[in-house]
């Protein structure tokens, strides 16, 4: 039997920005290796509208933004505060509903209308989801999935806010390039500002309720505050894609509490590396335009879809940011033993 | 003419479904004293701590802390007002580095409000404080030890954390459930000094404990618990002269066992 002459090893690349000192800041080369992965994931965000050449396409790229809000939100629920939720489709339908009803009944603009139903909406999805706080794991992701399914049978038999009809004549957005550009910049705001919100003394407090709830009380602090607290952040991004949505369609009916928009950023966020914040937003770069180009094949698109799906789960399944993350950071090479 | 007691335990029961865990137990804690209590495994010293620190409702039965019910009161709120404790089985967080696990703490309403920390500002950085906190602790400042995941430190290192978790909150009152137990003998010989220097730091604690012999060295008082029942209280000797303390604990045969080897 042959005997390995060589194997492969991993080395941590030799520059001094990963120790997040002022060490940065020493020469050119170490402040772009640190900055380049940003503005790659800016940049790239930002040009694509010119990318996109038919309308069609403009439009698929405000649906992967509006999805990427709920993949932040659920990787930022599930996996820096502990709250695994499937209530994605109750966020975007409050949210919706919301602002249709500011736009419709009170008039005001999008503009105004869209940060509004964001704030409201957040607000009463806490305070709806506040008796279920103190659940964990499963029983929190099972009673979160009920939550729009409840929300969409009551606007039905109760035949409010449009019932099955849902709400028309919404405004739409000022313009097409107006509605990109607030989506796309509101979706980076989101990353960003999530990234620096873990990363803080009160974010360390979030993740801690999910290492350990017990020892946070034990520390003087009311769990649940936090908890929501975080579903206030959570929800308000669903929220705002769901508002977002209804501007973009000029409709809103119960399909925004479908369960696509619980289910979807769960996958996104498997492919894309879970508790990395940007990785959830890749994954729904690839599964939403995906998703539209397989619509050729017609009945067979989920089978497709779910081929793809099991590939990356099988064969990636730390997700693609953990990946790239190591790429970038480390290096191989083969050495002689 | 003593003081009030600091706190006071009175007529607690506890049962949990027709398991009676606790039944009317009472005993008064003094400031600045250090509290023993043992008892067989299931005898509910755990259970006292829950019932003090909120973990757990108690079925009938007052808490006062100096003079005011905290019956019933949530385990934040009571940690506020610096009753704090200890896990038995250690609640550390895990994925953060040990120093990490300060910055909790230190973020509570009770350490913004108690202050007098060292470093900039009314708190000064909570992670420099918590390395600061982790040095009179035991961990070494210089080694890479508070700086590892907090995973995969060793138990003894663990015990100290939980203790640190309580000094980041300026504590009046430290209710340890068994600090000592699954430590070395040498860890807790290192761990005694920091126990009688807490007492001469002016605060108050109650020690759960199956290390008789170091409970002993540091304890005033001492309980002891059997069937949820305070069986009896009183100084180290005289509790250890006690029949029924010696039939609970080693149950009757064994107790004359090591009586003849004694």
């Amino acid at each position: 039997m042959a005997v390995a002459q060589r194997r492969r090893e991993r080395i941590d690349r030799g520059i001094k920005v990963r120790t997040d000192g002022f060490y940065a800041l020493m020469s050119w080369r170490e402040l772009g290796y640190l900055t380049l992965p940003r503005f790659l994931l800016i940049a790239g965000l930002l040009a694509l509208p010119f990318l996109m050449p038919s309308m069609y396409w403009q439009r698929v790229i405000s649906i992967v933004c509006i999805y990427a809000f709920l993949a932040l939100s659920f990787d930022f629920l599930a996996h820096f505060v502990g709250l695994v939720s499937l209530g994605g489709a109750f966020f975007v339908g409050i949210g919706g509903y919301m602002s249709a009803v500011l736009n419709t009944e009170l008039g005001l603009a999008p503009m105004l209308a869209i940060p509004a139903a964001t704030l409201l909406g957040a607000g009463v999805c806490t305070l709806l989801l506040l008796p279920c706080l103190p659940l964990r794991g499963v029983y929190f992701a099972i009673v979160t999935l009920m939550y729009p399914l409840f929300a969409a049978r009551t606007i039905e038999a109760l035949d409010i806010l449009g019932g099955t009809d849902g709400i028309m004549g919404i405004d739409s957005f000022p313009g097409p390039w107006i509605e990109q550009y607030f989506v796309i910049g509101m979706l980076l705001l989101a990353i960003f500002g999530l990234r620096r919100l873990v990363n803080t003394d009160f974010g360390l407090v979030l993740q801690a309720v999910k290492d350990n709830d017990q020892a946070v009380r034990a520390s003087a602090m009311n769990v649940t505050r936090f908890k929501a607290i975080a579903v206030f952040i959570g929800s308000a991004m669903g929220c705002l894609g769901g508002a977002c949505l209804v501007h973009i369609y000029m409709w809103a009916g119960i399909s925004q509490f479908a369960l696509d928009f619980s289910v979807l950023p769960i996958a996104a966020t498997v492919i894309g590396g879970a508790g990395t914040l940007v990785g959830p937003v890749l994954g729904c770069l690839i599964l939403v335009p995906a998703s539209e180009m397989l619509r050729e094949f017609g009945t067979l698109r989920i089978v497709f879809y779910s081929l793809i799906l099991v590939g990356f789960i099988v064969f990636r399944s730390d997700g693609l940011m953990v990946w790239a993350r190591r790429k970038y950071h480390q290096f191989e090479r083969w050495t002689e033993i | 003419m003593t003081a009030p007691p600091l706190l006071e335990v009175r007529e607690v029961t506890k049962t949990f479904g027709g398991v009676i865990a606790l039944n009317r137990v009472s005993f008064d804690l003094h400031e600045g004293e250090i509290l023993g209590i043992i008892g067989p495994n299931g005898s509910g010293k755990t259970t006292v701590v829950n019932c003090i620190t909120g973990f757990v409702k108690v079925s009938s039965g007052t808490v006062l802390y100096r003079g005011k019910s905290i019956t019933g009161k949530p385990p934040h709120k009571i940690a506020d007002l610096g009753i704090t404790r200890t896990f038995q089985i250690m609640r550390p967080y895990y994925s953060l580095p040990a120093y990490k696990n300060l910055v909790i703490p230190l973020f509570s309403g009770r350490a913004r409000r108690t202050g007098g920390w060292r470093g900039g500002g009314r708190l000064g950085d909570r992670h420099t404080v918590g390395i600061d906190i982790l040095e009179d602790i035991g961990f070494e400042r210089d080694s890479y030890v508070p700086y590892k995941t907090t995973a995969t430190l060793p138990t003894g290192y663990l015990k100290r954390l939980e203790l640190a978790r309580c000094l980041a909150l300026k504590p009046e009152v430290i209710l340890c459930d068994e600090i000592f137990s699954g430590l070395s003998m040498s860890e807790i010989a290192s761990m005694v000094p920091l126990i009688e220097r807490l007492q001469m730091d002016g605060v108050t604690l109650i020690m759960i404990e199956h290390r008789l012999r170091e409970l002993f060295r540091v304890a005033d008082r001492v309980m002891v618990f059997n069937f949820g029942e305070k069986l009896l209280e009183g100084t180290a000797d005289e509790v250890m002269a006690d029949e029924r303390v010696r039939d609970a604990y080693f149950g009757s045969e064994a107790a004359d066992e090591v009586m003849r080897h004694a």
